[in-house]
C-alpha cells in the first residue's frame, strides 16, 4: 500500500513506568504483587463530575451509561492513598527528576511551575475516578537518523499508573500510583514502519536512563492514526513493539474500508430508521439461547445497509462489530444483524418473519438487540448513534487493541473537559533540578563504545541493554577485562542462578573483587563460578579467592596431571592426542577450576606426549 | 501588562523555546497559571505571556431538572459542606453550588426520593462554626419542620458536624428526621462519597425516624450508610469515608446502597413521637479542657468567669490531685464542672480512687458515658435554659436526647 497516497499521519504516546523507590503520591513501594496475596477488598461506584468549565467529558458520559460496581484488592504494600481514603502526599521528587532527565535527553523545554491535574477516568481503573498527571516539559525532537525528515515530541507528562484489571469489574491496587511518563509525539510518522522505528527509539532513550521499569506491561504504546478524509483514532495499550506496524496497517485498512462503506451508503441512498420495532413475539419459540433468555427484543431497520454491515473492514472485524461495540456500552453482550443470519440458532423462517414484522426488504439490514428492558433501549440508541456515524465515515474514537492487531471501540476520544486541577497537590518547580541533571549516555552510543573496546557485537548489544550495565561499567573502571565482565554478568551469573545458587547474596563489590582478581592474575577465570558459589554460600571474598586460587600450584598441577595420565595410560595409548579432551574434563574437575584452562591443557599435552614417546 | 489578565483571556505562552496558545486561569506564587488547549495547567512567568484576546462570556448549558409533585417535600438546609461543589474556573477555589436544581443535577437520584426545597444558611468551613450559628440552624430547621417538611437534611462540613448535630438534638424536639450529612472525599471527584451519603440521607429523611442523626458511610465500601444518633457520634478518622462512628451504642439504623433500603434499630426514636419545639438558648461561656500529665493547674485560671467547664480526664475520669484546689475555686465561683473521659468508650466513675472522690467533693459532676463534645454542648444548652444550679446539675446527669446510656452493653 502506498501510505503517502492515503495520507497516513501517525503519532505515538509512550507510557513507561519509572523505577522509583516509592509511588508518585504516596510512600508505598512500586512493587507488583500476586493477586492471591491481597489482604482485603472493597467496593465502589464512580460517577462523572463536571470539569472546571462546567462540562462533562464525552468519554466519561459514555462510561456512565452502565453504572458499575467496582471491586478493589488491597495489599500490605498499598495504603489509604490508593484507596482514595487519604489526600495524596507531595509529588515524588525522585520521579520528577527522572521525568525531567528524559525531557532533557529529548531536547525539551521544562515547565517552570508544574501543576498536577486530574484526568477523568471512570472505567474503574483509578479508585478516585481520575488519573493524576502533570505536564513537565514541551517540544523535543526525534533525530533525522531515526525518522527521515525528523519529528517532534509534543509533551512529556508525569502520571500515576492505573490499577491493574483482575477481571471485568475487579482491580488490583498494587500497580495504582506507580509513576510513569507519557511521551506524546506529533503526528509526524507517515508509514507503519516509521511508527515502529520511533517507538523503538523512544524505548531505547527511556532505558538509557537506567531508571525505568522493565518487563511485560511496564511500557505501553498508544497510537494515534488518521488518513486523508478520515478522523483521529487512538489505539490504546499496544504492548509488543513488533506489533506496532501491523496495528497501523490494519487501522489504515479499517479507515479505508469505512470510507468506502460511507461512499456506498450515500450512493445507495441508505438511512437509519430511528423507531425500533418490538419483535419479542417473533422469537417466542426460538432455539437461540440469547434470544430465548431476553426480556425484550427490539429490531432496528437500517435501509439499504444490506451486505455492508457484514463486510469485513479489518481481519475479524465488520461494521457489525462496530455497532455491537457501541451496544456493549449499555451492558449487553452484543447484537445480531441480518447480514449474518440465519445462524446462531436463528432459523430462515424467523429471519423472514423478522423482515415482515419490521417491513424490511432484502436490501435492508435489520439489527436485533435483545436483553433486559432498560439495557435494550440504551443499546438501540447506541446502535442508532453509530449507524449515523457511518455516513460521516470514521468516528473519532479511543480503541482497544485485540490479539493480532485489530481493534475494538472503547469510548469517544476524551477532550480537554476531562482535565481538572488537583487541588490537593501543590505545584512544584523544575528550576533547581533541571540544571543539575546529567544527561545519560544513549544505549546506542554505549554499544558503539563497547564494540570499540573489542566486545563481540552481540555481547556488546546484550550488555549495553542489560540492567547489569551500571555494574559492568563499574567493573571496567576497576580494571576488569571487558569480555570477562560481560560474560560473567550476562551468562555466568544467570547459569549459577539456574543452578539454585543464591547469587543475590553476592554484593557488587564482591563480584567486582572476584573479577579483578582474575584481571591481575590472582585467580583463574575458570575459577569464577566456584568463587561466586562460595561467596553466595557465605564465604568472604578473600577466603573464596584463597580456596580457589592458591590451592593448586604449578608443581601441584604437574603432580595431578601426571597421576591422571598414568592412571589412564592404556586409554592414552589407544587414543593418542585425541585423549586430551576427555582428560581435560578429569583434570579440571580435580583442580575445581582454580587453574586457567590453557595452562592445564598445555601441561596435559606435554604429559600425553611424554607417555606416547615412552611407549 | 502584568497581573491584569482576566480568567478566560487567550494568551500566547512562551515555555522555554516553545510557544503555545493558552487560556489564563489565575495567578499563583507570582506566576501566571495558564491552561493549554490539551487541558493541562502550568505556571509561567508573567513576562512570558502575551495577550491575544478576551473572549465573550460563554455560559455553560445546564440541563433542566423537574421535580415530581407526588413525592414528599424534603428540605435541605446548607451550612457549607461539599455536597455539590466544584472548582471555580475564575478563582481556582472550590465553591459550593447550591440551589435545588444544582443539587439535583449533581445527584440525579435524589429526584426520585423527594421534592426538594433548599435554604442556604451559610457557606462556611465547619471549623468556623459557632454556637450562635447552631442556634440559627436550630431555628431554621424548626421552621422547615413546622412548615411541613417530611424530613430535613442539613449539609455540613464533617470536622465539627458531630458538635452541631448534638447541639440541635438538645435545642430541638422533632417529630421528623433531621439528618446531617457531608462528604469525607470532595464532591469534585468521581469517587466522592457525597452522592451516596446524600441519597442515603434523603432516604432516611423520608423514613419513620424521628430524631436528629448523622448519615455517613458505614465502611470504606459504597455498600451502606449508617444512621448515627447525633449525641453518640464522633468523627474518628481524619479522612476515611467511614470516619463517623457511634460510640458505646450501635447505630440507630442503616441504609443499604444501591437499594436504599432503610432499616431502623429498635432503640431509634420514631416519627411523630413528639411535637416540634425549639429551645435555642445556649450559654456560650462553657469550655472543654483535655487534661495531660503535669498540666499546670494555672491553666484553669483561663476559665475563671466561665459558667461551665467539661474536663476530658484520664481513665475513669481523673486529673492530677494538684488540680483539686483550683477546681474547688472554680466551682465556688459558680462554674459548673463535669468530668468525661479521654477514653471516649466507657463510663466515668470517680468513686473508685481517692482522686475521684476528691473531685466529687470539689463539686465535679460525673458525666456518665457522655462523649466530651456532647457533654460540652449539652452543658451550654442546660445552662442556657436552667438557672437553678442543682436542677442544672441534675439535668447533666439525666439522659435527655440519648446522650447517656444507662447500661453499658456487652460487646460495644
Amino acid at each position: 500500500m502506498d501510505y503517502k497516497t492515503v495520507g497516513l499521519k501517525a503519532g505515538i504516546e509512550i507510557h513507561q513506568q519509572l523505577d522509583s523507590r516509592t509511588k508518585l503520591f504516596c510512600r508505598c513501594p512500586t512493587s507488583l504483587r500476586e493477586f492471591e496475596e491481597h489482604t482485603d477488598e472493597y467496593f465502589r461506584f464512580l460517577r462523572a463530575t463536571e470539569s472546571e468549565m462546567g462540562e462533562i467529558d464525552e468519554a466519561a458520559r459514555e462510561e456512565m451509561k452502565n453504572e458499575r460496581r467496582f471491586c478493589y484488592y488491597t495489599y500490605d504494600t498499598t495504603c489509604l492513598v490508593e484507596d482514595d481514603e487519604e489526600p495524596p502526599q507531595p509529588l515524588n521528587p525522585e520521579a520528577l527528576t527522572i521525568s525531567l532527565t528524559i525531557a532533557k535527553m529529548l531536547g525539551m523545554s521544562p515547565v517552570g511551575q508544574i501543576h498536577t491535574m486530574r484526568k477523568l477516568v471512570i472505567d474503574g481503573s483509578n479508585t478516585s475516578g481520575f488519573q493524576r498527571t502533570a505536564l513537565v516539559a514541551l517540544d523535543g525532537a526525534i533525530p533525522v537518523d531515526v525518522l527521515p525528515g525528523g519529528g517532534g515530541i509534543e509533551t512529556i507528562c508525569l502520571e500515576e499508573e492505573a490499577a491493574q484489571r483482575v477481571d471485568d469489574h475487579t482491580f488490583s491496587l498494587d500497580r495504582l500510583g506507580i509513576p510513569l511518563v507519557e511521551i506524546t509525539t506529533s503526528p509526524c510518522m507517515k508509514t507503519p514502519e516509521e511508527v515502529q522505528e520511533v517507538a523503538g527509539y523512544l524505548g531505547m532513550v527511556l532505558r538509557s536512563t537506567g531508571k525505568v521499569k522493565r518487563g511485560l506491561g511496564t511500557i505501553r504504546q498508544d497510537i494515534n492514526i488518521s488518513i486523508s478524509g478520515g478522523a483521529r483514532v487512538e489505539i490504546k495499550g499496544v504492548q509488543e513493539l513488533d506489533l506496532i506496524a501491523e496495528v497501523v496497517r490494519r487501522e489504515v485498512r479499517r479507515q479505508e474500508n469505512l470510507l468506502s462503506i460511507r461512499d456506498e451508503l450515500i450512493r445507495r441512498g441508505a438511512g437509519v430508521r430511528e423507531e425500533p420495532v418490538d419483535v419479542t413475539h417473533v422469537f417466542s419459540a426460538t432455539s437461540s439461547g440469547i434470544l430465548k433468555k431476553a426480556d425484550r427484543i427490539l429490531a432496528l431497520v437500517l435501509p439499504f445497509f444490506g451486505g455492508l454491515v457484514g463486510r469485513e473492514i479489518q481481519p475479524g472485524r465488520r461494521l457489525g462489530s462496530e455497532l455491537s461495540d457501541y451496544a456493549k456500552k449499555c451492558g449487553l453482550g452484543g447484537i445480531f444483524h441480518t447480514d449474518e443470519l440465519p445462524g446462531y440458532g436463528v432459523t430462515p423462517e424467523e429471519v423472514s418473519e423478522l423482515r415482515t414484522a419490521t417491513g424490511a426488504s432484502d436490501r435492508d439490514c435489520v439489527i436485533i438487540v435483545a436483553g433486559p428492558e432498560k439495557k435494550v433501549h440504551c443499546a438501540v440508541l447506541q446502535v442508532i448513534k453509530r449507524a449515523r456515524l457511518a455516513f460521516e465515515g470514521i468516528p473519532e474514537e479511543t480503541r482497544r487493541m485485540l490479539e493480532g492487531g485489530s481493534t475494538s471501540y472503547m469510548r469517544p476520544l476524551p477532550g480537554a473537559a476531562r482535565m481538572y486541577p488537583e487541588t490537593d497537590v501543590e505545584p512544584v518547580y523544575s528550576r533547581g533540578i533541571w540544571g543539575a541533571i546529567q544527561v545519560p549516555e544513549l544505549i546506542t552510543k554505549r554499544i558503539g563504545r563497547l564494540k570499540d573496546l573489542g566486545l563481540d557485537p552481540g555481547v556488546a548489544e546484550h550488555i549495553g541493554y542489560s540492567e547489569q550495565y551500571p555494574l559492568f561499567e563499574k567493573a571496567l573502571n576497576q580494571g576488569v577485562p571487558p569480555a570477562l565482565a560481560a560474560r560473567t554478568l550476562t551468562s555466568t551469573v544467570k547459569e549459577l542462578r539456574r543452578e539454585g545458587v543464591a547469587v543475590d547474596h553476592i554484593s557488587d563489590d564482591e563480584l567486582i573483587g572476584a573479577l579483578a582478581a582474575v584481571g591481575d592474575g590472582r585467580a583463574a577465570k575458570e575459577a569464577v563460578p566456584e568463587i561466586l558459589r562460595l561467596i553466595a554460600g557465605g564465604t568472604p571474598l578473600a577466603d573464596a579467592l584463597e580456596q580457589c586460587a592458591g590451592r593448586v600450584s604449578v608443581q601441584d598441577l604437574g603432580d595431578i596431571v601426571r597421576a591422571v595420565v598414568r592412571e589412564r595410560q592404556q586409554f592414552v595409548i589407544e587414543r593418542g592426542m585425541a585423549s586430551l579432551g576427555p582428560l581435560m574434563g578429569v583434570v579440571m574437575a580435580e583442580v575445581r577450576g582454580s587453574v586457567d584452562g590453557k595452562v592445564v591443557s598445555d601441561c596435559l599435552k606435554d604429559e600425553i606426549r611424554r607417555i606416547l614417546q615412552e611407549t | 501588562m502584568n497581573h491584569t489578565y482576566d480568567a478566560g483571556d487567550r494568551l500566547e505562552a512562551q515555555i522555554g523555546t516553545s510557544v503555545r496558545q493558552a487560556t489564563y486561569i489565575t495567578g499563583r506564587d507570582g506566576m501566571a497559571v495558564v491552561k493549554l488547549d490539551n487541558g493541562y495547567n502550568l505556571g509561567i512567568p508573567y513576562d512570558s505571556c502575551r495577550f491575544l484576546e478576551r473572549p465573550g462570556q460563554s455560559v455553560a448549558r445546564k440541563p433542566i431538572v423537574t421535580q415530581r409533585d407526588e413525592l414528599p417535600v424534603l428540605s435541605i438546609v446548607s451550612t457549607g459542606g461539599t455536597i455539590a461543589s466544584r472548582i471555580d474556573y475564575r478563582t481556582g477555589a472550590v465553591t459550593s453550588q447550591f440551589d435545588a436544581a444544582d443539587i439535583l443535577r449533581a445527584i440525579p437520584g435524589l429526584s426520585s426520593i423527594g421534592r426538594f426545597r433548599t435554604k442556604q444558611l451559610y457557606t462556611i468551613l465547619s471549623e468556623n462554626m459557632t454556637p450562635a450559628i447552631w442556634q440559627e440552624l436550630a431555628r431554621a430547621v424548626h421552621e422547615e419542620i413546622v412548615s411541613g417538611a417530611r424530613g430535613v437534611i442539613v449539609t455540613h462540613g464533617t470536622d465539627t458536624m458531630a458538635y452541631s448535630a448534638a447541639a440541635l438534638s438538645f435545642m430541638l424536639d422533632t417529630p421528623v428526621p433531621v439528618i446531617f450529612v457531608g462528604s469525607q472525599r470532595s464532591a469534585d471527584r468521581p469517587s466522592s462519597d457525597n452522592a451516596i451519603n446524600a441519597l442515603c440521607a434523603a432516604k432516611t429523611a423520608v423514613s419513620e425516624l424521628g430524631e436528629v442523626a448523622v448519615v455517613m458511610h458505614t465502611t470504606t465500601s459504597d455498600d451502606s450508610c449508617s444512621i448515627h444518633r447525633a449525641t453518640r457520634v464522633r468523627k474518628m478518622h481524619t479522612s476515611k469515608r467511614d470516619a463517623f462512628t457511634s460510640i458505646g451504642v450501635p447505630p440507630i439504623g442503616t441504609v443499604k446502597y444501591p437499594t436504599l433500603d432503610v432499616t431502623l434499630a429498635a432503640h431509634a426514636r420514631k416519627r411523630r413521637e413528639t411535637e416540634p419545639m425549639v429551645l435555642p438558648d445556649l450559654e456560650p461561656g462553657c469550655g472543654l479542657l483535655s487534661f495531660v500529665p503535669g498540666m499546670d493547674p494555672a491553666v484553669l485560671d483561663a476559665f475563671s468567669g466561665y459558667r461551665g467547664l467539661v474536663i476530658a480526664g484520664t481513665g475513669l475520669g481523673h486529673v492530677s490531685t494538684a488540680w483539686i484546689p483550683a477546681l474547688r475555686t472554680l466551682a465556688k465561683d459558680g462554674c459548673m464542672l463535669a468530668m468525661t473521659s479521654q477514653c471516649l468508650n466507657g463510663r466515668v466513675c470517680d468513686r473508685v480512687y481517692d482522686t475521684g472522690r476528691d473531685l466529687i467533693s470539689a463539686g465535679v459532676i460525673e458525666a456518665e458515658n457522655m462523649l466530651p463534645e456532647t457533654a460540652l454542648v449539652k452543658m451550654m444548652w442546660v445552662l442556657g435554659n436552667e438557672d437553678d444550679p442543682d436542677k442544672a446539675a441534675g439535668m447533666m446527669k439525666e439522659d435527655l436526647k440519648g446522650e447517656i446510656e444507662g447500661r453499658s452493653v456487652h460487646g460495644l
